[in-house]
């Protein structure tokens, strides 16, 4: 297996999707020529050409809509978001046309479209370019959610978004892209949509993680290691799917739940899982599900203030031990 | 780029008053221009074969017969929600459609009843999915606003304001992305061209040179506000200029101009893989909705064009030239009657969609959850 | 600091509350979460419980007594304190109307405010019951109903919760505020699994809850009696054990039965054995099938000429006494009761209860309507003290003369329609009663003895049983026991 980062790994799946599949095209701001702005798209425009690898102007409503009437006559587009923050511009063409077609059409098209782009927080750039908007698309029935946490994840799910029939709202996160992990090789590697995966095992406690807050959970569940606390760690993956029995299992093994996310708690996902364990798994409960979110409160600037906005490995550790009535 | 047969003349925001005085100015811009529509037709009539131009009366009329059963059927309480009627600018859907070839696309806004009758859709199928049946061409899910048929290339109703200029966009983009010839044609109304939709669609279509034909139907009122109240520059038709896109202003009430006009866009669609603006000045003769009261226009405006009520022009030309008369029309009346009450009668003892249906058609791939 | 204790809302409906008996009386100590008082509702009659640790100071309302929701009913405090203040506040009506109010409007109130308040963090299912009744778990498995009892038993808890508590309750004031459980849902199911106690728990967890680990320590606790805490003796872990360890519910019930004073004047003393789960859910399936009380019926017949004979030659020794046949049935029934416990026993919920003794309800047809008056020990009282009590009895229920206490707490009932000329019957069982017997006319008839056709006199009588603690094998040895001896009663004596 090779090591590569988020970045390559992603690369390497459009890579290989677009070689297998004619009508499988990327299209966005900056993919092409730049080499996509976050070099996600890196070499792509030089292997495909300018017909398949295309350069978007600045007009996400007008590029999603396009790739929607794209998809629903057979096409395979993938949309490149340079950030989430943007999708906001293309929500009527997301929510009211990618997610409602077929089933206002009753079943007639299938939307087999990825939207992509890295979504969360970046490194101090304020407010309107660092939020988490999975709940957002989550939401609404129509659409899948992922969010990769690993190379290997990145590269397999977005593979089995590209040939998914429905519209795949794919997030990516802008400070993990450089996070090196071993990725299988070949285009036969895929990870279904749909299906968590437990990052660690444990018994006292569950966090579960999606995208930036894995790697911050795992680095909790060592720390609480140290202070005996044996902690399992549970990525979604998917949130729509969501793979609810997986999270179920583990909290019937642990019965305490920590949920991290760098979205803010109100009406998130975090929420929905932890409404669905209550009404799973109640009897199993030995504490109330605690969320760590970022705050309630548009990213700042000043990089002290970010800092605090953001959920990091000391609030989850805190947060355990509290569901573990350690402290 | 093709000049436009007439340039209507800006005007700033109206009060009543002065509405009452550009619909003066109007009526008579549109007496001047009567003689020149006349020639036009009779120019264009020769063009077309007979057959072609019975058909088009034949889809127009069915197109006033069945909205007429479905507003009568609205009342009874059948249809539920919104319900958008196509009379008065029957003649813009069946001018466009009837230059089409069958493996072209359309789509359109919710006022869509009559575009997916011409593209073949089936009026039984159509009032079902009205009426919220199983056997409507959405099963009874869309209603209205989202006619549907893949298999005829209709793709679709939307029902926000200009959503379907982008996915028609991208339609263009697919036909071309695999080399084919097929056009695509999208409709929307006057007000859709302040949307942002429309203007990044325009851009694209002309950046990436894309077969799309976008056919403005502009009838005058976005719900209850007209034009002038709601566009800066109201000449719909030069919009095009900042996209150096082509356009024509064409007259609505005319099937043959608008069956001309389309018939240049298609030219350049298929052979250059160019973009067209269409702005066809049209009228609708009933509200908005079923649930528009009118308050915002006065009687002598609407009688003024129903005078060139476009099935009636349209009749009138076709016997002039001989092609129709009494008894054709009436053969023609009787079987779209036929066909409207048949219609009906399907989409009542169609069942409703069975409670199942409710979490079908959600994803291509279900999902559990 | 005293607390007044107020008139609480025990149903969602409940705007006053008649306070009908006394658990506790002034002077006695009391527990955060221990019933105090019975209080009718107008749907059921609820424990009333006490909110905070001390002593009963001042009972305010009177047994007997109706007062509206939120009228301060007793004051609890420390021994010495002087309640003077609270006392006349008491009496001041707009402090009455404004608590009522603010109960009404709390739905806090509703949610957590009650005695069922456990409910609300685990609504339904056996979990449910098991945190909630507490009772017969409590570790006064053979304990008493008395509040002087469970007082007695207080220092046998597994856990000394009244010494844990005030300190608890005063670092948080959580579980003081509405002497409510804190547990967690786990915790919960863990516990009711178990059949451990919630209350004889202190959790460990914030503001006191019980969390997992304290199910597990309690259970470890219970599997190795813990050496910490020498003050128990055998005695509570014997209790603590069947409580902790359903399985071992079965075995307590052959252990030798502890009988206890009764609080009732002149009711059976009675040991209260564990619902197992097999009999929890015979009894819960059986009712939802047929009734509340699911009857079910056994017949046979009794060749009564020795019963008749002996009859004859009792009531020739002494004229006065006249002994009838029914007093006869009521002497032997009694007799075969005590040899089979199982029928002299009830149905409460949690437990099977068998009475220690046999008190017969004997049915007696009066003007309009039908009385039960009870013979209390008719194991152990002669038939001609029976014919007598009996026809008293009877007596004084056709003058209405009887008292409570003379026809409430039986433990079987007997009905005799012999004299109407029904030859059988069925009777319908008085509750909480397991079983009665419906006794029909002795008549003459042909039967077969040794070959040859004779002529006896036949009784039936048909007994009906309430299957949720009488198995048709149990009542049937019971009917065999009857009607040996009702056919030979020289076994009286034997």
């Amino acid at each position: 297996m090779a090591v590569m980062t988020m970045r390559e790994a992603l690369n390497q799946a459009m890579r290989e999707e677009m070689q297998r599949d004619e009508s499988v095209f990327l299209l966005g701001e900056e993919v092409a020529e730049y080499q996509g702005a976050y070099k996600v798209s890196k070499g792509l425009l030089e292997e495909f050409g300018g017909k398949r690898v295309i350069d978007s102007p600045i007009t996400e409503l007008g590029f999603a809509g396009l790739g929607v009437g794209a998809a629903m006559v057979g096409l395979r587009p993938v949309i490149e978001f340079m950030t989430f923050n943007f999708s906001i511009l293309a929500t009527d063409q997301i929510i009211n046309s990618a997610a409602k077609m077929r089933y206002m059409s009753g079943g007639q098209f299938k939307i087999p479209i990825v939207f992509r782009g890295p979504n969360g927080s970046a490194f101090q750039v304020s407010s309107q370019h660092s939020q988490a908007l999975e709940s957002w698309y989550a939401h609404f029935p129509g659409l899948k959610v992922v969010m990769p946490s690993t190379p290997a994840d990145a590269k397999g799910l977005l593979k089995s978004a590209i040939r998914d029939d429905d519209p795949v709202i794919f997030m990516e996160q802008e400070r993990m892209y450089g996070i090196k992990g071993e990725v299988p090789e070949g285009e036969d590697f895929l990870v279904p949509l749909g299906v968590a995966d437990v990052k660690r095992e444990g018994k006292d406690a569950t966090i579960i993680a999606r995208s930036m807050t894995v790697p911050l959970a795992l680095k909790a569940a060592e720390e609480l290691e140290k202070q005996g606390v044996s902690v399992e760690v549970v990525d979604p993956r998917t949130i729509r799917p969501l793979d609810i029995e997986t999270i179920i299992n583990s909290v019937k093994k642990t019965n305490r739940v920590v949920i991290a996310e760098e979205s803010h708690a109100f009406c998130g996902v975090a929420a929905e899982i932890s409404a669905q364990i209550m009404e799973r798994a109640f009897d199993y409960l030995d504490a109330p599900v605690l969320r760590v979110s970022g705050a309630d409160v548009p990213m700042p600037y000043a990089k002290n203030l970010e800092r605090l906005a953001l959920p990091d490995v000391e609030r989850i550790v805190k947060a355990v031990r509290e569901v573990a009535y350690l402290d | 780029m093709r000049p436009r047969a007439k340039t209507n003349s800006p005007s700033g925001s109206a009060g009543v008053a002065e509405r009452e005085e550009k619909d003066q100015i109007d009526a008579d811009e549109l007496r001047e221009e009567h003689e020149h529509r006349k020639q036009e037709q009779r120019k264009h009539i020769e063009e077309v074969d007979n057959e072609t131009l019975l058909r088009m009366l034949y889809q127009m009329i069915l197109i006033r017969r069945f909205e007429e059963k479905a507003a009568e059927a609205y009342t009874l309480g059948k249809i539920g929600g919104f319900c958008h009627l196509y009379i008065g600018q029957e003649a813009v859907a069946v001018g466009t459609l009837s230059a089409l070839r069958p493996d072209d696309y359309a789509l359109t806004s919710y006022r869509d009843h009559g575009h997916a009758l011409v593209m073949g859709i089936s009026p039984d199928e159509v009032m079902a999915e009205l009426f919220g049946k199983i056997g409507g061409c959405s099963k009874g899910k869309g209603g209205s606003m989202h006619l549907f048929d893949a298999d005829k290339h209709f793709l679709g109703g939307h029902a926000i304001v200009g959503g379907q200029i982008p996915l028609a966009t991208g339609i263009a983009f697919a036909t071309k992305y695999r080399d084919t010839d097929q056009v695509t044609l999208c409709y929307f109304g006057e007000a859709a061209v302040n949307q942002g939709a429309f203007h990044e669609s325009l851009n694209m279509a002309q950046l990436w040179k894309l077969p799309c034909i976008y056919v403005c139907e502009n009838n005058q009122y976005g719900m209850g506000t007209s034009l002038a109240r709601a566009m800066s520059q109201s000449n719909v038709a030069e919009k095009a200029c900042s996209y150096d896109i082509a356009s024509e202003f064409v007259d609505g009430m005319d099937v043959l101009a608008v069956r001309a006009a389309t018939e240049r866009a298609i030219e350049r669609a298929r052979t250059d893989y160019l973009p067209s603006l269409l702005e066809v000045r049209t009228y609708r003769f009933m509200g908005h909705s079923m649930s528009d009261p009118g308050h915002y226009r006065t009687r002598a405006e609407i009688e003024r064009y129903q005078e060139r009520d476009p099935i009636k022009v349209f009749g009138n030309s076709l016997r002039e030239k001989n092609v129709l008369d009494d008894a054709g029309l009436k053969e023609i009346e009787d079987r779209v009657r036929a066909e409207v009450e048949r219609a009906v009668k399907f989409a009542d003892s169609s069942p409703e969609p069975a409670p199942e249906e409710l979490y079908t058609d959600i994803y291509a791939t279900p999902i559990k959850q | 600091m005293a607390t007044q204790v107020v008139m609480p809302k025990l149903s969602p409906t409940m705007e006053e509350g008649q306070l009908s008996r006394w658990l506790k009386k002034e002077g006695d100590k009391v527990t955060v979460g221990e019933p105090i008082a019975e209080v009718d509702t107008d749907k059921a009659t609820m424990e009333a419980q006490a909110l905070a640790e001390g002593v009963l100071r001042k009972i305010l309302v009177p047994e007997g007594e109706t007062v509206p929701l939120g009228a301060i009913i007793a004051i609890i405090g420390s021994p010495d304190e002087d309640i003077s203040s609270l006392v006349s506040e008491a009496s001041s009506g707009a402090a009455q109307t404004e608590r009522k109010e603010r109960i009404e409007d709390s739905a806090e109130g509703r949610a957590y405010g009650a005695p069922d308040e456990i409910a609300s963090v685990a609504p339904g299912g056996e979990r449910t019951q098991a945190t909630v009744e507490g009772k017969p778990l409590k570790g006064d498995v053979g304990g008493a109903p008395s509040t002087r009892q469970s007082e007695a038993a207080e220092p046998s808890k597994p856990q000394p919760e009244t010494k844990d508590q005030p300190t608890e309750a005063d670092g948080n004031g959580r579980r003081a505020q509405g002497g409510r459980l804190i547990v967690s849902p786990i915790a919960a199911r863990m516990a009711a699994e178990a059949g451990i106690n919630l209350k004889s728990l202190s959790g460990t967890g914030p503001g006191g809850r019980i969390v997992k680990r304290d199910i597990e320590s309690a259970m470890q606790g219970a599997r190795q009696p813990k050496q910490e805490a020498p003050a128990q003796k055998a005695e509570s872990r014997a209790t603590q054990a069947p409580a902790t360890q359903p399985s071992h519910a079965a075995q307590q019930q052959t252990e030798t039965p502890r009988a206890f004073t009764q609080t009732v004047e002149g009711a059976a003393p009675y040991r209260d054995v564990p619902m197992t789960t097999m009999r929890a859910t015979i009894a819960r399936r059986l009712v939802t099938s047929i009734g509340p009380v699911p009857h079910f019926f056994l017949t046979t017949e009794i060749e009564m000429d020795k019963a008749a004979e002996l009859r004859r030659q009792l009531n020739e020794l002494d004229a006065e006494t006249k002994v009838s046949i029914n007093d006869l049935i009521i002497k032997v029934a009694a007799v075969a009761l005590i040899r089979h416990p199982a029928v002299n026993s009830s149905f409460q919920e949690k437990a099977v209860r068998h009475y220690e003794r046999a008190d017969i309800g004997v049915a007696v047809a009066i003007e309009d309507g039908l009385i039960t008056p009870v013979v209390r020990g008719a194991n152990e009282k002669s038939v001609g003290q029976i014919a007598r009590e009996v026809r008293d009895l009877a007596e004084r229920a056709r003058s209405r003369r009887l008292k409570p206490e003379d026809y409430t707490g039986a433990t079987f009932s007997v009905s005799n329609l012999g004299m109407f000329g029904i030859d059988e019957f069925t009777a319908v069982i008085n509750p909480p009663e397991a079983a009665i017997l419906a006794v029909g006319a002795m008549t003459p008839k042909p039967v077969v003895r040794g070959g040859e056709v004779v002529v006896r006199q036949i009784m039936r009588v048909t007994m009906s049983c309430d299957h949720r603690v009488v198995d048709g094998a149990t009542g049937a040895q019971f009917l065999q026991t009857f009607k040996k001896i009702l056919e030979n009663p020289l076994y009286l004596l034997a």
